[in-house]
């Protein structure tokens, strides 16, 4: 943490700060020389080189130890005020005070430049990691509508004669399933892709959230069939300045998620309500839920729960909390009694109560 | 009525093969261009009665093929654009594209999109009493009728409806239906359109909250379906 601030100080302000530092250690020993020998003031001037040299670079640091050797000489050193050295003790203590100190600026720098690397190749092999674990959840969730399209075109091509008419529809039905999924699954990379580059902003605009939420179950509602969204929104609920897209992203993937993985004839239910300047959506399902200790997991990207079916990139969810967090909002999962789970979004945005102007 | 012909503008050789299948299978006749510049000239040499123009051409930015084709084409163009390109839909909306579909897009939903933009582009005269499933607008009396009851509208619902039977299948840009409706000085006040249209879909639609006739295009608008 201090490195992180140190290494953001510029190269001269490096060597004005070593400076500054040299000249009020210095000037608090000459305060301390009437009660403490010279000696040993060479070892506060040589502990102040190796602080130095814990956090700034090589070359102030030895400014900082040919600096603090001239001053200890000719302060310090009898006698006082010249650069002559009385004793030859005194000229062995000085040389070795100044190897010592050049000895110990190299060796920190040394330390640190190791450190760096190791931190370096850390980071390396994580994004590595993190780059398999797409390759392989992307290679598996793209093949396999790939190997569906592929096998069923092949079919409908190669051995039409032998294919019942019902074979065909099947086919054909199975080429239609795999597209959608391969369409979602591009969908999911892109929304990953934007909020990865880092600079997606909102485009808030009012929004009539009863409408948005509707639009996503009627969706969600025409590829699924298991399930039926239970939907209760406040009548009066104000329209709310946030980006559509990325709320419209936000409940769809939520919804998905509670539809996909929920054990057929669950119930869903979305809430939508509004808290002074916040507008809170609840979707709850009464299915398993998640296990407790895996809770804090989920947003990660890629995370899957264990012994998840096949199927989904861990990606959902992230990209749930991505865009909720990009509006400033937060996201929160827990299970609830007896069974089931609940996600909360509270997202912080303007209000209009417009809705009062019925005559115009 | 003789076949109507559609030009296909797009670089992809796959979405033109597409399209020709597509629409010879539904009696139409089909010339395509590869690039804006074969593009122009087919339609220059033989003004189709439609056009469907990709905005990723190779050559041109699609938006400029479509300004310069609207300096003398009248008739309808529909843009095929790829997702998540909100913007560029609206702009081409506004520069004169009667419709839009977004790759990957239903041919389904293609070809009802064509139709509807063939049928406005005919009925030059607008007729007076427009009717739709349950409910009848009769634009000569300025009534509205929902099951044969007389629907009380406000000026301005009664404003944003007519523009869409007018307009019926095309879609309606929220700075269109702004200024429109509110004037120049409103064009960024869309919670007037947000409240209006969920006030108008509480009187003419049969459930409002799954609304089947002033129907949401995420992003770009509204768009005015008459049951087919």
């Amino acid at each position: 943490m201090v490195n992180f601030f140190i290494n953001r100080i510029s190269k001269p302000r490096q060597y004005l700060f070593s400076v500054l530092i040299v000249c009020a250690i210095s000037a608090i020993c000459f305060w301390l020389s009437t009660y403490i020998g010279y000696r040993v003031l060479g070892f506060i001037l040589l502990l102040t080189v190796s602080m130095i040299a814990m956090v700034f670079d090589i070359l102030p640091v030895l400014l900082t130890a040919v600096l603090t050797a001239l001053i200890w000489d000719y302060f310090f050193i009898p006698p006082t005020f010249t650069f002559f050295v009385g004793t030859t003790e005194d000229m062995i203590m000085l040389l070795m005070y100044f190897v010592i100190a050049m000895i110990n600026a190299v060796l920190t720098y040394k330390i640190r430049q190791v450190e760096k690397m190791a931190r370096q190749k850390e980071e390396k092999a994580n994004t590595v990691k993190l780059y398999n674990t797409l390759l392989n959840s992307l290679s598996h969730e793209l093949r396999t509508p790939i190997s569906t399209i592929i096998g069923a075109t092949d079919n409908l091509q190669n051995n039409s004669a032998k294919l019942t008419l019902q074979n065909r529809h099947e086919l054909i039905a199975e080429i239609s399933k795999a597209s959608f999924r391969l369409n979602q699954q591009v969908d999911n990379l892109l929304n990953v892709s934007r909020l990865e580059s880092g600079f997606i902003q909102p485009k808030n605009d009012w929004c009539d959230i009863s409408e948005t939420i509707y639009d996503v179950v009627k969706i969600i509602e025409e590829n699924n069939t298991h399930q039926k969204i239970r939907i209760s929104i406040n009548p009066d609920i104000p329209l709310f300045k946030l980006d559509k897209g990325m709320l419209e992203q936000i409940i769809y993937n939520l919804l998905n998620n509670a539809a996909q993985y929920t054990p057929e004839g669950s119930r869903i239910e979305i809430m939508a309500m509004c808290y002074a300047d916040i507008m809170q959506i609840i979707i709850e399902d009464n299915g398993n839920g998640f296990p407790e200790e895996e809770i804090k997991n989920v947003f990660d990207k890629f995370y899957r729960l264990k012994g998840a079916k096949t199927g989904g990139t861990g990606l959902g969810l992230s990209i749930v909390k991505g865009y909720t967090e990009a509006m400033g909002g937060t996201v929160r999962l827990e299970n609830i009694n007896p069974k089931g789970a609940r996600f909360t979004i509270n997202i912080p945005a303007k209000t209009s109560y417009l809705k009062n102007l019925k005559n115009e | 009525m003789n076949k109507a012909e559609i030009l296909v503008i797009d670089d992809e050789a796959q979405i033109r093969k597409l399209l020709e299948i597509t629409l010879e299978s539904n009696d139409y006749i089909v010339k395509q261009a590869a690039t804006a510049k074969e593009g122009m000239i087919l339609a220059a040499n033989h003004p189709p009665d439609l056009i469907i123009l990709d905005l990723g051409l190779p050559d041109e930015n699609g938006h400029s093929v479509l300004k310069k084709l609207r300096e003398w084409y009248t008739n309808p163009v529909i843009i095929l654009s790829v997702q998540s390109s909100e913007e560029d839909i609206i702009s081409a909306l506004d520069n004169g594209a009667n419709d839009y579909l977004v790759k990957p897009f239903r041919t389904g939903e293609l070809l009802a999109r064509i139709r509807s933009a063939l049928r406005t582009a005919n009925t030059e005269e607008t007729t007076p009493v427009i009717i739709c499933d349950d409910l009848e607008i009769d634009l000569a009396s300025r009534t509205v009728k929902k099951k044969n009851e007389l629907v009380k509208l406000t000026a301005t619902e009664y404003h944003l409806l007519s523009l869409f039977v007018k307009n019926e299948g095309k879609v309606l840009t929220h700075h269109y239906l702004l200024r429109e409706v509110w004037g120049p000085g409103f064009i960024n006040q869309s919670q007037y359109l947000r409240v209006f249209i969920a006030q108008l879909r509480k009187k003419i639609e049969n459930d409002p909250n799954r609304p089947e006739l002033i129907v949401t295009e995420s992003g770009v608008g509204y768009r005015f379906a008459r049951k087919e």
